[in-house]
């Protein structure tokens, strides 16, 4: 989890800011009795922390100095009902805030998860997969647990401390009111020195992130440091790092190491108070006279004693929980932002009436897709950016299967993402069966639709669940079906446990080659009607994609379909090849006009035909 | 295991730890002193305020109070002088608490010090070893693995150190001082304020040892739950593509509820532990409390008021870090796993000098003589390879995927050594080189660059800081590198690597190349380093290269003709046995592999005739 953490060292000096802290109080307003319970069991323990030096008041005023042990019985009878009622509290109080806090973070997650099913694209491809991570895992969990137990921890500092004053003022005004001095050097001590403690872990962490950085990169550049002779080197680097390592968490242990002491000693100081003033008033009191601040019993002088020298825990307790919402604050700001993130793309509450939402869908209302695809003069921009098509024109019959060529950047992915309504057009409008599709939802698109990427992205979980991921209900027929199509029945049948293996965290126990096949039948199995493939083959090794370049055909013919290639010998057989260059189609034609144009398209085939040619030859 | 293995285990631990503790001995010994002065001085306090209330105030007869206190206070006037000056006591209060907080502060300075100088010397030591064991250790461990254990293994034993070593040393201090102190005072108070200390730290011992699964199910569930939303989100467009955003909002639904359900458990059996030794603790101090009660009542003459402020001040002092002391003992496990891990890394040796470690001048020629390499204990990657390479002369390398390529020119460089034959370098065998100087006068380029987290200014002249810009420039000029960097935002100042922008594969490689040229090596090594840039640019780099390179004895693995029939002689690998060598035209009149790949250019004009119907 603390990788995610270099991310978030953002702000940190900031004010309160009431509005965000609203909105997250709200998810602790959801368990309102767990709240209440907590509130309430923190009053008991405080109020029976501040018992406790009263019943020594009270036995060595009526006991042990009138010599006296009538009412013992009693007296332990209360003592041991107290530790009880106390002990109870403590195991409810703990239970309650647990209850609290995780019920917070599921909330909140769902809330924020829900939320990440519905933004576009566009968000995602600005923010980096470690950012949402920490706002998911770590923000999330550290305000969950702020909340939760700072409310219990508010709830006792402030009784207690009440409590106690109140106590000190009843036995004697005059000595609580000098004892009180203690108090506002104690506040101010607590409140600069947690702030100074959170500031300075936060640059332990800091420092540690680079170490794990520094360690990751030491062992993946293993080779290159070598080769280089940089062994001397880097660890010279490393040093550098650890030291600051070294000199960050030696300031985090002093710091701490003398807010203590201070604030332990500025107690003592009103101990020594009452020790030095209370005890005079006991002196003179048996003695019968009166001094000034009136008479005093031994137990009254030890509970003066003990409650001064406990004081600063509770402003302790308070200045911690300060300091802690100020410095959490980031996070609540960025959980906040993450969920209150507009989506660039939504269906209007017509479509989503009529067509369901994702989550809801009404596929009853859903017209049959066809395959009829256009693009009238369409312009598309990435938010700030140049525009990457403009005036885009493109007319597909149903059926048809359309190639892609150009180089990276040239506007061939942009195409692919408008299709898949991943975007939509900043000008112009893309047309479905003769309808704009901004007038049907985007899961009636997106269940039509298959794509399969130059990327395969497989779930962990055995490779029949991923082959079925877009149609739970398959039959282990349908889904040999698909995989016997593409060629990947052998290895698949190869693998320790055939359908059933497991295939790891994103399918890393497979090669590229592999989890492309996989994600290629997983997309034959939902049956769409219009087919992207994103440079779907290009991991897989010359053999088998002769092999499966028949299955494409098959499975691509009755379908619109796209095909994004870098290897071209793969879209010979495409009914047009555009070549897309700046974001406008330069060439048009099938593989053989386009060659006999003898144009950027011939000299990118014959390029690659050598190449894989000598490839085919090395490689028998 | 049987108790004799696991002595041996045990002092295994303490042996490999000891340098690190030893290092820094003064600071630990200065801390412990620290540690037992801050003791010290908070058993002194309460005895200032019991005998404040018992002399000063109550006017009784201290029996047992030290000789030099009482005679400095009759010195001064008795307890009459004490009553009219109790600012002395209250004085003698706060000095106390100030020893206590200077006591404190150093030793937290010393401790702090101590183990935060053990951990660094820790993880420089790790690190320097990680980057001096041979390169055939990396291929066989994992990347996480590694880190986890350079991390996190490294964090439980600094811990171990400042928090627990130092917590079980404290407490059995003071369990030593407020024992002796109050056993010395009253035999069955001290019987009655301990009593239930013992049962207090075996139930907190047990609860840990037992809880730990609860712990492990809880992280997994935490691991489980990243996991889900960590597939989702780099998933996103399957996801979409596919509509479904539902199905994954309800398994992750399951994995968050898991997740609650799991750490609610785990919390709840620590409300309870909180709860009962809470409980357990207070009625330790109750029961002090009573007895002492008991006794200042019934025998006020042997028991004052200030002893029992004493005892339950001490009783409650020493109750809860007894309640910890069990849970540090249960922990230790954790600690001995780690130092075994950090030692597994450590037993694997260095990189080593075979030879005589000689610093020759070095020309370039190069002779292999019936080389033969194989990882492992199989000896099938290079069979037999024979060859001589003039200085200034090109060598390119045809070969399949696994000929052996990349192995031949690594062994050159001594990242593995040869199972048998020798390699020599102007008449040197390799063995005898000391591997910097061989490397240092070796540039090798891979195919898949790695570049370190800094700018490209910075990666270019990686091996000669002290090159000035002109010459990296110039550098990035030939591996046609420069007006790329120049049209990014920031130049070459943008950061590449793990933290940085992402470059292209072909990016990468002419940044690697133009590193290597900034080494000016008089051999340079192309291990298929050219892959990832289109032919036109490979040509211009090639062109650039040999330019500058004039006198430099150069390796080219490539399959591209063109690159490859250029140079002066091409070997051709085949399963790890050289199958044929000789110069272009030399390989065009013999049959073979090289002659089938030379003639694709001609077999393409064919084809595309055909096809296009010209």
């Amino acid at each position: 989890m603390s990788d995610y953490n270099y991310i978030e060292e953002q702000s940190y000096d900031s004010k309160i800011d009431v509005g965000i802290w609203k909105k997250i109080f709200r998810y602790a307003l959801v368990y309102k009795k767990q709240v209440i319970i907590a509130a309430l069991t923190m009053i008991l323990t405080s109020g029976i922390d501040i018992a406790y030096p009263l019943f020594t008041t009270y036995a060595i005023d009526n006991f042990v100095e009138k010599g006296d042990l009538t009412g013992f019985g009693w007296f332990i009878a209360a003592y041991l009902g107290a530790i009880a009622i106390q002990g109870f509290c403590v195991y409810n109080f703990v239970k309650t805030a647990s209850k609290l806090e995780m019920g917070i973070s599921y909330d909140i997650r769902q809330d924020a998860y829900l939320k990440l099913q519905k933004l576009s694209f566009s968000y995602y491809d600005k923010t980096p997969v470690g950012y949402i991570m920490a706002r998911m895992v770590s923000d999330i969990a550290r305000l969950s647990e702020m909340i939760a137990w700072s409310v219990v921890d508010l709830f006792w500092a402030l009784t207690y401390l009440i409590g106690v004053i109140v106590i000190l003022f009843v036995l004697n005004w005059k000595l609580a009111l000098i004892v009180m001095v203690v108090i506002p050097p104690l506040v101010v001590a607590c409140i600069y020195f947690q702030k100074r403690i959170l500031k300075n872990q936060r640059t332990v962490r800091k420092a540690n992130s680079r170490i794990t950085g520094a360690f990751n990169e030491g062992i993946m550049g293993a080779m290159t440091t070598k080769t280089l002779v940089r062994e001397e080197k880097n660890s010279e680097e490393f040093v550098e790092i650890t030291s600051e390592m070294r000199h960050a968490s030696i300031k985090s242990i002093v710091l701490s190491h003398t807010f203590m002491p201070i604030v332990m000693l500025l107690a003592a100081v009103g101990s020594a108070i009452a020790l030095g003033v209370g005890g005079r008033a006991v002196v003179l009191s048996a003695i019968g006279s009166v001094g000034l601040i009136g008479t005093m019993t031994y137990g009254t002088l030890s509970a003066f004693i003990s409650y001064t020298s406990n004081f600063f825990e509770p402003i302790q307790s308070l200045a911690r929980i300060l300091a802690e919402f100020q410095s959490a604050q980031a996070s609540a700001e960025r959980v906040m932002t993450l969920i209150d993130t507009p989506c660039e793309i939504e269906d209007s509450a017509e479509v989503e009436e009529r067509y369901g939402d994702a989550f809801d869908p009404k596929p009853e209302n859903w017209e049959p897709i066809t395959g009829d695809i256009k693009f009238e003069n369409v312009s598309f921009a990435y938010k700030g950016g140049e525009k990457v098509l403009s005036n885009f024109n493109l007319d597909v019959k149903a059926g048809q299967t359309i190639a892609l060529v150009g180089e990276t950047g040239a506007g061939k992915s942009t195409i692919v993402n408008l299709i898949c309504r991943f975007y939509e057009p900043t000008e112009g409008r893309i047309l479905i069966d003769g309808r704009d599709y901004r007038e049907r939802s985007q899961l009636w698109l997106q269940r039509s639709l298959g794509y399969v990427l130059q990327q395969p992205h497989l779930f962990s979980g055995t490779i029949r669940d991923n082959l079925a991921y877009a149609k739970k209900d398959a039959t282990l027929e349908e889904i040999r079906a698909a995989a016997q199509m593409v060629h990947a029945e052998d290895f698949i049948l190869r693998q320790e446990n055939g359908y059933d293996t497991e295939v790891g965290e994103g399918g890393v126990r497979l090669s590229t080659g592999q989890k492309q096949l996989i994600s290629f039948a997983r997309v034959i199995l939902a049956n769409p009607k219009i087919f992207v493939l994103d440079e779907a083959t290009s991991s897989i090794d010359t053999e088998t994609e002769q092999l499966i370049q028949n299955a494409i055909t098959t499975v691509l013919k009755n379908r619109t379909s796209f095909i994004v290639a870098h290897r071209l010998s793969t879209i010979r057989t495409a009914d047009r090849i555009l070549v897309i260059r700046g974001g406008k189609i330069t060439e048009s034609g099938t593989h053989k006009e386009l060659l006999k144009q003898r144009g950027y398209y011939y000299d990118l085939y014959t390029t690659q035909f050598r190449e894989e040619q000598s490839q085919g030859i090395l490689n028998k | 295991m049987d108790k004799k293995a696991r002595n041996a285990k045990k002092k295994g631990i303490i042996k490999s730890l000891w340098p690190y503790l030893y290092g820094s001995k003064r600071y630990f010994i200065l801390g412990t002193i620290f540690m037992l002065t801050a003791v010290i001085a908070s058993y002194v306090k309460p005895y200032v305020i019991s005998f404040t209330v018992d002399y000063a105030i109550g006017g009784r007869e201290i029996e047992d109070a030290p000789n030099f206190l009482m005679n400095w206070i009759e010195s001064l006037g008795g307890r009459e002088y004490l009553i009219e000056h109790l600012i002395l006591c209250a004085a003698a209060l706060l000095l106390c608490q100030l020893c206590y907080a200077l006591s404190v502060h150093l030793r937290g300075r010393c401790i702090g010090t101590a183990s935060e100088n053990m951990a660094k010397t820790l993880r420089d030591n790790l690190y320097s070893h990680l980057q001096r064991v041979p390169y055939d250790y990396h291929k066989h461990v994992s990347t996480g693995d590694l880190i986890q254990r350079c991390t996190s293994d490294v964090e439980t034993i600094r811990r171990f150190i400042v928090n627990q070593l130092m917590e079980v040393l404290r407490t059995v201090a003071m369990i030593i001082f407020a024992a002796t102190i109050m056993f010395s005072m009253n035999v069955k108070m001290a019987i009655a304020s301990t009593v239930m200390m013992p049962i207090l730290a075996i139930i907190s011992f047990v609860y840990f040892k037992n809880v730990k699964k609860q712990f492990q199910s809880a992280d997994e569930a935490e691991g489980k739950l990243s996991a889900t939303i960590q597939e989702n989100l780099t998933g996103v467009r399957v996801v979409r593509a596919f509509g479904q955003q539902s199905a994954e909002m309800e398994k992750f639904t399951h994995d968050n509820a898991d997740f609650k359900e799991k750490n609610y458990k785990l919390l709840k059996m620590l409300a309870l532990y909180w709860g009962c030794t809470d409980c357990l603790g207070y009625l330790q101090i109750a029961i002090s409390l009573f007895t002492g009660i008991y006794f200042a009542t019934t025998q006020p003459e042997v028991f004052s008021i200030g002893n029992l402020l004493l005892f339950t001040t001490y009783t409650s002092m020493l109750t809860w870090p007894v309640r910890q002391l069990g849970r540090v003992l249960a922990d230790l496990g954790k600690m001995s796993v780690s130092v075994e891990r950090l030692n597994e890394i450590f037993d694997q040796e260095k990189e080593k000098e075979p030879g005589k470690a000689l610093k020759p001048q070095i020309r370039g020629e190069i002779e292999f003589k019936d080389v033969c390499f194989g990882y492992d204990t199989y000896d099938d990657v290079l069979k037999k390879i024979s060859f001589k390479v003039k200085p200034g002369s090109t060598i390119a390398i045809l070969g399949s995927t696994g000929s052996g390529k990349s192995s031949l020119v690594q062994l050159l460089q001594r990242l593995y050594q040869c199972t048998s034959g020798s390699i020599t370098i102007d008449g040197v065998d390799i063995n005898d080189i000391e591997s910097g100087h061989l490397r240092r006068n070796i540039g090798i380029v891979l195919q898949e660059p790695f570049l370190y987290s800094r700018n490209i200014m910075e990666n270019i002249r990686i091996t000669r800081p002290d090159a000035s810009d002109e010459e990296v420039y110039e550098a990035a000029k030939v591996a046609s590198l420069h007006d790329v960097v120049m049209s990014f935002e920031n130049g070459y100042d943008t950061i590449v690597g793990e933290r940085g922008v992402t470059l292209s594969g072909g990016q990468k490689q002419r940044v690697a190349i133009a590193r290597m040229l900034m080494q000016n090596a008089p051999i340079l090594i192309f291990d298929d380093s050219l892959s990832a840039v289109d032919t036109e640019t490979d040509a211009a780099i090639r062109d650039a290269l040999s330019l500058r390179k004039k006198d430099s004895t150069m390796f080219i693995i490539s399959h591209r003709i063109t690159t490859l029939s250029t140079a002066d002689c091409i070997l051709v690998l085949d399963d790890g046995k050289l199958i044929a060598s000789g110069t272009h035209e030399e390989l065009l009149a013999k049959d073979g592999l090289y002659k089938r790949i030379a003639h694709i250019q001609n077999q393409l004009e064919d084809e595309l005739i055909e096809e296009g119907g010209m």
